[in-house]
């Protein structure tokens, strides 16, 4: 277990810059998942801490030790890659015992401890094989196995699950939480996928262009966006978001033209001032007509999930959608009045995209 | 089921390969078959006749001590030549593949070699050796001759043995270095995160898996020893001093053209030919049966 700390830390590519200066610090033990869109800077941040990557400025420190110059050998990191990254020419034994191997632990001890990892993920049944003769979930065991039987001080995940299909996923999500409950190990994992990094997380760092957005526990994420890409980024549905700005009256005024009553915003409504208006599908309930600041809109269409529903309506120009729980049939065209409930209310300057609270 | 193409037209294939299999029956089965005409017959220097003469020929040349001698020398070149040369092949291709300055420069200038005819090479390599006056006879200025390829037959040998792995260090290259670059990079990578310093990754990563293109490479080499060894033998020694430089494929052209010993040099390059094709057997059998990881 070790804390990492990572302080100003830039990365150049001859002259393009992909990391801008990024300061997070994690906690011993802490399981922290990196989330950002592909090209974002996510794995490279994370391969700059496992040493395959240079750091071009800032520093990266593990247990309080800086790490900056150190080989990946002499950093205590595992890492389990995206692709597997397996031995082709070894056996799955042959596979996670090499770090052993390298380090010169005696044949017995060393096959003693594969053993006890195999046991682990349950890949006794498979140490003689290759891993060509492998499935894919059993690869992407071999691949956690072979980090874990080196007990590092740091695990790091780049994307592991992200050639798995979908249920082969969401046990692989479960395995590692697991292993995380039973080995206690400081874990980096970087995704793109926000289910997964929702559910595995104790801290999310989201990342965008080379910058961290936000840090923080997966529901202050949710609740309360640092920002309009990381409001636009996490959920799904995706946030409903408006561009607009607030007239005299302080009625909030979007797209083409349409208002809403935003009279719970109280303090930030300063007439002239551009902002984005965002509410999550969840926050938007269907009301009557005669609701105070309902907002006339008509049904475009109707996307069914079972035990609820997303009508995406036109609000006067604006694209806007809800989630329904009422199950009554309701047609393209339809017309439907909708409110924002207060608490569901973010809003974001339009010209840095940063969170004005309110 | 694997869907094929099928001409309709009968006439066109035979024009589409006949350009090819006119060169071949030309220049491969027309002079084989004379040979090993040749090879069973006592062909008279000047023409004129022959007689049948069964396996004579063969065990003529298998009594004969000279001819082992150019055996066990041809055996000994074709190791030498192969190893030194694809030794120093790996090491380049491993050094650019690790993507050290100059990689992009180096990965064109180690392919020149390559182009230059084997006489060519010879010609300029019988001056760069040369003891009176070449690059390396300038150690006879310090030591008054102690290189002398003219008259030492292990300084000839081994001087066309470095020529040959000089001229074949370009393909070798090539060849590993499109088989390193083959390799996953993140393979490299997970080695490194498990502790294994580079040598230890080339020796327990990198090589297993590019050992399929090494056994091709032993084998092209070994063959282009045993054939390709004529031009360069001819322009810098000649087979001297006294023979010593002599492998199986100068000795042919000795015996054939400088002996007219048609039918002896005839039986011997049924021999070559057998040995070479052996080795491309092998080499097909094993490419067969190669172990395709993943």
């Amino acid at each position: 277990m070790a804390q990492i700390t990572i302080k100003g830390v830039k990365k150049n590519y001859a002259k393009t810059a992909v990391i801008h200066g990024v300061d997070v610090t994690i906690e011993a033990g802490e399981f922290v998942v990196i989330l950002g869109p592909s090209g974002c800077g996510k794995s490279t941040l994370l391969r700059m801490i496992a040493g395959l990557e240079e750091i071009s400025g800032g520093e990266i420190a593990i247990g309080g030790k800086v790490v900056n110059d150190l080989e990946p050998r002499e950093r205590g990191c595992a890492m389990v890659f995206q692709n597997y990254a397996l031995y082709p020419h070894m056996t799955v034994r042959q596979n996670i015992g090499y770090s052993l191997k390298v380090a010169k632990v005696a044949k017995a001890a060393r096959d003693a401890r594969v053993m006890k990892v195999a046991q682990a993920v349950s890949l006794e049944p498979y140490l003689d094989r290759r891993p060509g003769e492998l499935s894919g979930g059993q690869r992407q065991r071999v691949a956690m196995a072979r980090a874990m039987v080196r007990e590092p001080k740091v695990f790091l995940f780049d994307e592991p699950f992200s050639n798995l299909d979908a249920k082969l996923r969401v046990a692989m999500r479960a395995e590692v939480r697991r292993l995380h409950r039973d080995l206690g190990v400081t874990s980096v994992f970087v995704t793109h996928d926000q289910t997964e990094a929702m559910t595995l997380a104790d801290k999310l760092i989201i990342m965008n262009a080379g910058k961290v957005e936000q840090i923080g526990k997966p529901t202050e994420v949710y609740n309360n966006p640092a920002s309009r890409f990381v409001a636009d980024f996490i959920g799904s549905p995706a946030m409903n978001l408006f561009e607009g700005e607030f007239d005299a009256e302080g009625q909030f005024v979007h797209g083409t033209g349409g208002r809403m009553n935003v009279s719970q915003l109280n303090g930030v409504r300063q007439p002239g001032r551009k902002v984005v208006l965002g509410v999550r599908p969840e926050g938007v309930r269907r009301t009557g007509a005669d609701t105070h600041g309902a907002i006339p809109a008509v049904v475009d269409y109707v996307e069914e999930l079972g035990a609820s529903r997303l009508i995406h309506a036109d609000a006067n120009g604006s694209r806007i959608v809800a989630l329904d729980n009422d199950t009554s049939e309701i047609k393209s065209g339809t017309p439907v009045h909708l409110s924002l409930a207060d608490s569901a209310l973010h809003l974001f300057s339009l010209e840095d995209g940063r969170r004005i609270s309110h | 089921m694997e869907r094929r193409a099928v001409y309709r037209n009968k006439v066109l294939p035979w024009l589409l390969i006949g350009p090819q299999l006119l060169l071949v029956l030309v220049f491969f089965y027309w002079p084989t078959s004379q040979a090993l005409y040749w090879a069973f017959t006592l062909e008279q220097p000047w023409g004129g006749g022959n007689l049948w003469a069964g396996l004579d020929n063969f065990l003529y040349i298998f009594r004969d001590d000279r001819y082992w001698g150019t055996v066990l020398r041809s055996g000994f070149y074709a190791l030498a030549a192969t190893g030194l040369s694809m030794l120093v092949a790996l090491t380049l291709a491993s050094f650019v593949d690790r993507a050290l300055k100059g990689t992009k420069l180096f990965q064109s200038v180690f392919i020149w070699p390559y182009a230059i005819a084997a006489p060519a090479a010879g010609v300029a390599f019988r001056f760069i050796f040369s003891p009176e006056a070449g690059l390396v006879g300038a150690i006879n200025d310090i030591w008054p001759g102690v290189w002398d390829p003219a008259t030492n037959g292990i300084h000839a040998l081994a001087m066309v043995i470095v020529c040959h792995a000089w001229l074949g260090i370009g393909y070798n290259f090539v060849f590993f270095l499109a088989a390193l670059q083959m390799i996953p990079r993140s393979i490299n990578e997970a080695g490194a995160m498990d502790g294994a310093r580079p040598f230890r990754r080339m020796l327990d990563l990198q090589l297993p898996l590019i050992a399929p293109t090494a056994f091709f490479l032993l084998i092209m080499n070994i063959i282009s020893s045993f054939t390709d060894s004529f031009g360069l033998i001819d322009t810098m020694t000649e087979g001297g001093p006294i023979g010593q430089t002599e492998v199986m494929v100068y000795k042919i052209y000795v015996d054939g053209f400088k002996g007219l010993d048609y039918s002896g040099a005839a039986a011997q390059s049924i021999i070559l030919m057998l040995l070479v094709i052996g080795l491309t057997f092998i080499q097909f059998k094993w490419v067969e049966r190669r172990v395709h990881y993943n």
